[in-house]
Parts: structure tokens; C-alpha cells; sequence
């Protein structure tokens, strides 16, 4: 076929040039896939547990991500500043991703445990009365219940993209949700066994109402500490 | 390959393809261009070799250079360590009292203090460790738990009411309404003891004082002068952590308050600890 054949017939043009396109994708992005060395070895990750997922919901829905990223850049200000470096591994059941790509506050990558359940709830309702120069907004109406109209699915739909929740965790989601807002009621060491490192405590100093704030906290403080840090070899993982 | 034609007023070869007469030049690239465009296609066979490039079957070619996003990252941490090697290991191994006495470590302590400071206390202590409400003031003279230095080191240590840490400061005042302990109008009387204390202008026979002799002396002391060795802040002063108006001070009564202080030995490691309790002391309240 010479050259003036493919110029001339507009369809066999296109087929060949999305042919061209196709090799130049799979040569960049198959091998990511493969590779043994982009796949990073880490202990301690586990999918969120029912009431982390809401709260990653409400981080979304609010949009956090436009200001506050979630990817500590392996550079020494950002490692002094943050903690350890984000791994890939440690965003692997976030679906999106919530990298973000601008910070006016924080990253929040490593924000977990960092700050007290109490400060997190005064902030979030008016962040100015905690840090004077902020120009956060202040979100008091996350005092309302949390409204889920079916965890269950929410977990389904998420076993559907590749977070590897158990059965047992889908049936139980429900009871989870509410369990881990309330140490004191029955659920709430299933909740622990089944999710572990999960942090089981009433977040929003209101131990009646599971409310939105609940599940916003309970999420912002397990954000980076489920990776065991121990167990992980640096030096094997450098990229 | 056929001999092409030459255009005749340019001197330079046509592509041969002619309508109604005209010509199409195909005038080459300019030679710097096509100069500029070879070094790039050297440049890169030249990096694929010193740098990670290309896909093999289990992993990626390595690179000569053996560079690493990650690896660079341990160098300049490194290399920041080492300019201040000495100078940390005589923090770590010296006590307090001797940095404070060792000018030198006592300015290399004050700046790290400060630079960890602005790291991990500023979003509750303030900018400028003025405080806010529910996180006290580092300023001034007034502490919960004490003013020393050794006190201040501890509390950064162990921080307060923080539950993973066993020996974390821990002062448990109750809810007196919540907890139905007092009633209504007992909380109110006692709340107007306590802004009379603050004033002033106590009246030991009102009933309120009766009131905190029974229930609130025990901790805070018989004049209110509070007691640190239970966090029990002095309630006959004028500062307060959560405001000095009467509602704020029925609520600190009915529900107590339970604010909750990180215990930073978990997070930071001894030196750094040590620089934050100095740097916090020379704010201005550090006592002796």
C-alpha cells in the first residue's frame, strides 16, 4: 500500500492512524501494570470502613480537593512539613483519586490523628476562630444527619471497581456505619475487627445523632495512617 | 530515486506536483532546525541510558546515573542532617537546664522550636501562640499544667486527655448538669461565685460559694487559685480559655470541657520535643 493510497481513502487513514495512536498508549501505559517495580509493597491498607466512605463522600461533595491536596511530594520541605512521602498504594481504594492539584490550606494526606475530634469540629463549623489568617470557609451545616440512602450499595458499587470488600462486610455495613460513632454500643468492636486501625469514637461530640460531621472526621483521621511504616522498605521502593 | 525539478526563480526542488501550471516547492527544513532536531533524538538515546526509561519484562531499564525521585529525597534530608550533626546529638543526650545554659544550643534549640512550631502547634496555639478558644495562650504566665520547663516538656510529650498515651496529662472534671450533680439553678449560683472570684468580688456566705467549696474547691482550690498538678486552671484571674460571660461558664459547668492536646512523642522525635519545649518557655511565660 503506498502512500498516496492512504491519503487518498479517508477511512483506511483513520483506521491506520488509530492503529499508530494505540501502539504509542500501550507502550506507555501497559507496562505500569506489570511491572513489579510500580507495584508498591505495603502493609496495613484496607478498604474504608461505612462511615470513612461517607465521610470521603461528603470530601467530595464539598469539593475539599480543589484546595487541600492529598499527595506529600517526595521533596524535604513537603516530607518536613507533611510526614513520609504518599505512596500509590495508600490511595489504591480511592475511587477518584483525590490527589488534588492545588493547595490554598494544607495537604491533608497525613492528616490523620493530627488534630483532636474537637479541633476538626470547631474548625470545620468556623475555621477562623481556630486559625485567625484562614480564608477557609466554614461549613456549621454538617451538623445535620448523615443521610445514606443504602451503605450497602455504596460498598457494592465500590466492590465493583476493585476494593476488595468481604461479604461480611456488605451485610454488616449498616450496623457499621452507626457502630463506629458510638464505642459504647454493640457493634462497635465488630467494627474495629473488621476494619482495623479504625478509629471507633463519637466524632461530633453529639453521641445521639450520627451526623455528617461524624463521617467527615472519622474520615480525615484515618487519612494516612494505615500504612504500617515499620514493615516498609524504603530502599526496596525507590523510584 | 527520480530526479526531481528545479523550480527555475528559486533555485531550490519541487515536489513535482503541478496544477494548472503551478509548482509545489518542497523548500528543506532550515539547517538549524534540522541540526536542533537531530541533538534531540541523540539527547535521547544519551538519557535513556543514564536515566529509568524503558520497559522491560519484570521491571524498567535502571539508568546508569541509578536516579530516583525518592533517592534524591534521602540525600537532602541527609545532607540537611549532617549540617546540623553535633549540634542535634548534644540536644538529645543534654538536659534541659544544660541546653538552656549552652548559648549556642540554646539559639540552635530556639530556632528549631520554632520551625517545628509553626508546623505542628500553630493550628490551635495560633501563629503567633496566642491561643484561641479551648487552646490556651503560650504567651503569658497562666499554664494548666505548669510553666517550668520541665513541665512544658512533659505536657508537649504526653500531650493532654490524649487516649493512645498512658501517661498523658489527664484532668477529668465532671459534668456537673449533664451528670445531674447540680441542678439548674445550683450551676447558676456557683457561675455567679466563679465570675465574682474572677472579679474580685467573692461573697463567701452567698450560697454559690458553698456550692464550690463542696464541689469545685477540691481542684480548683479554696480561692480558686486552681491547682496544676490536676490541670485545674486558677479561676480568680482574668483570663479565661473559654470566655468570661455567664453563658460560657454554665456550659463549662454543665457539660465540662474536654479539650484534647496530642501527645507529640508519637510524631516527633526526642530533639525535636525538647527544642519545641525550649522555644515555647522563651515566649515569655516560661517560669524557673
Amino acid at each position: 500500500m503506498n502512500h498516496s493510497t492512504i491519503e487518498k481513502n479517508g477511512s483506511i487513514l483513520l483506521v491506520l492512524s488509530l492503529l499508530v495512536v494505540t501502539i504509542g498508549g500501550i507502550v506507555e501505559i501497559a507496562p505500569l501494570f506489570y511491572l513489579e517495580n510500580t507495584i508498591e509493597k505495603v502493609k496495613g491498607m484496607r478498604p474504608y470502613s461505612p462511615l470513612e466512605l461517607m465521610g470521603q463522600n461528603i470530601y467530595k461533595r464539598e469539593g475539599c480537593a480543589l484546595c487541600h491536596s492529598q499527595m506529600i511530594r517526595p521533596f524535604k520541605d513537603e516530607v518536613e512539613r507533611y510526614g513520609h512521602y504518599s505512596l500509590a498504594a495508600e490511595s489504591m481504594y480511592d475511587f477518584p483519586f483525590l490527589w488534588g492539584s492545588k493547595r490554598t490550606g494544607p495537604d491533608l494526606a497525613r492528616v490523620g490523628g493530627r488534630y483532636s475530634d474537637e479541633w476538626h469540629r470547631e474548625h470545620l463549623k468556623a475555621p477562623r476562630n481556630l486559625v485567625p489568617e484562614s480564608v477557609m470557609p466554614g461549613y456549621p451545616f454538617l451538623m445535620q444527619p448523615l443521610k445514606v440512602h443504602d451503605i450497602k450499595a455504596h460498598l457494592k458499587a465500590n466492590k465493583f471497581l476493585g476494593v476488595p470488600y468481604t461479604k461480611e462486610q456488605i451485610d454488616n455495613a449498616a450496623v457499621d456505619l452507626v457502630s463506629q460513632a458510638n464505642p459504647d454500643s454493640d457493634g462497635a468492636e465488630d467494627v474495629e475487627a473488621r476494619y482495623p486501625k479504625a478509629v471507633v469514637r463519637d466524632f461530633d461530640g453529639k453521641p445521639e445523632t450520627l451526623t455528617e460531621m461524624d463521617a467527615l472526621i472519622a474520615y480525615l483521621q484515618v487519612l494516612g495512617t494505615l500504612v504500617d511504616f515499620s514493615t516498609y522498605d524504603a530502599k526496596a521502593n525507590l523510584r | 530515486m527520480t530526479k526531481r525539478p528545479i523550480d527555475e526563480i528559486t533555485g531550490t526542488e519541487t515536489t513535482g506536483h503541478e496544477w494548472d501550471g503551478i509548482r509545489e516547492l518542497d523548500t528543506p527544513m532550515p539547517r538549524w532546525w534540522l541540526i536542533t532536531f537531530y541533538l534531540t533524538i541523540a539527547w535521547s538515546i544519551v538519557y535513556c541510558v543514564l536515566y529509568p526509561a524503558i520497559p522491560l519484562i519484570n521491571t524498567n531499564t535502571q539508568g546508569t546515573l541509578g536516579y530516583s525521585s525518592r533517592g534524591e529525597l534521602t540525600k537532602s534530608l541527609e545532607k540537611a542532617r549532617e549540617a546540623q550533626t553535633g549540634l542535634r546529638e548534644k540536644i538529645k543526650s543534654s538536659s534541659l537546664a544544660a541546653i538552656i545554659a549552652d548559648p549556642q544550643l540554646f539559639s540552635f534549640a530556639k530556632a528549631g522550636g520554632k520551625a517545628a512550631f509553626k508546623v505542628n502547634c500553630v493550628q490551635c496555639h495560633g501563629s503567633g501562640a496566642e491561643g484561641s478558644v479551648g487552646n490556651p495562650n503560650l504567651n503569658d504566665d497562666d499554664w494548666l499544667w505548669g510553666g517550668k520547663l520541665e513541665d512544658i516538656h512533659l505536657t508537649i510529650k504526653h500531650g493532654a486527655r490524649y487516649e493512645q498515651d498512658d501517661d498523658t496529662r489527664l484532668s477529668d472534671m465532671p459534668a456537673f448538669g449533664k451528670d445531674e450533680l447540680l441542678d439548674k439553678t445550683q450551676i447558676e449560683q456557683v457561675a455567679d461565685y466563679v465570675l465574682s472570684l474572677s472579679k474580685g468580688s467573692a461573697d463567701a456566705s452567698s450560697s454559690g460559694a458553698k456550692i464550690f467549696a463542696e464541689q469545685c474547691a477540691s481542684c480548683h482550690g479554696e480561692t480558686g487559685a486552681g491547682d496544676r498538678s490536676v490541670g485545674a486552671p486558677a479561676l480568680n484571674d482574668q483570663i479565661w480559655l473559654y470566655g468570661g460571660d455567664k453563658k460560657t461558664v454554665i456550659e463549662s459547668i454543665h457539660n465540662s470541657r474536654k479539650a484534647v492536646m496530642p501527645a507529640w512523642a508519637h510524631r516527633l522525635d526526642v530533639e525535636t520535643i525538647k527544642q519545641l519545649a525550649i522555644y515555647v518557655h522563651s515566649l515569655g511565660g516560661g517560669e524557673k
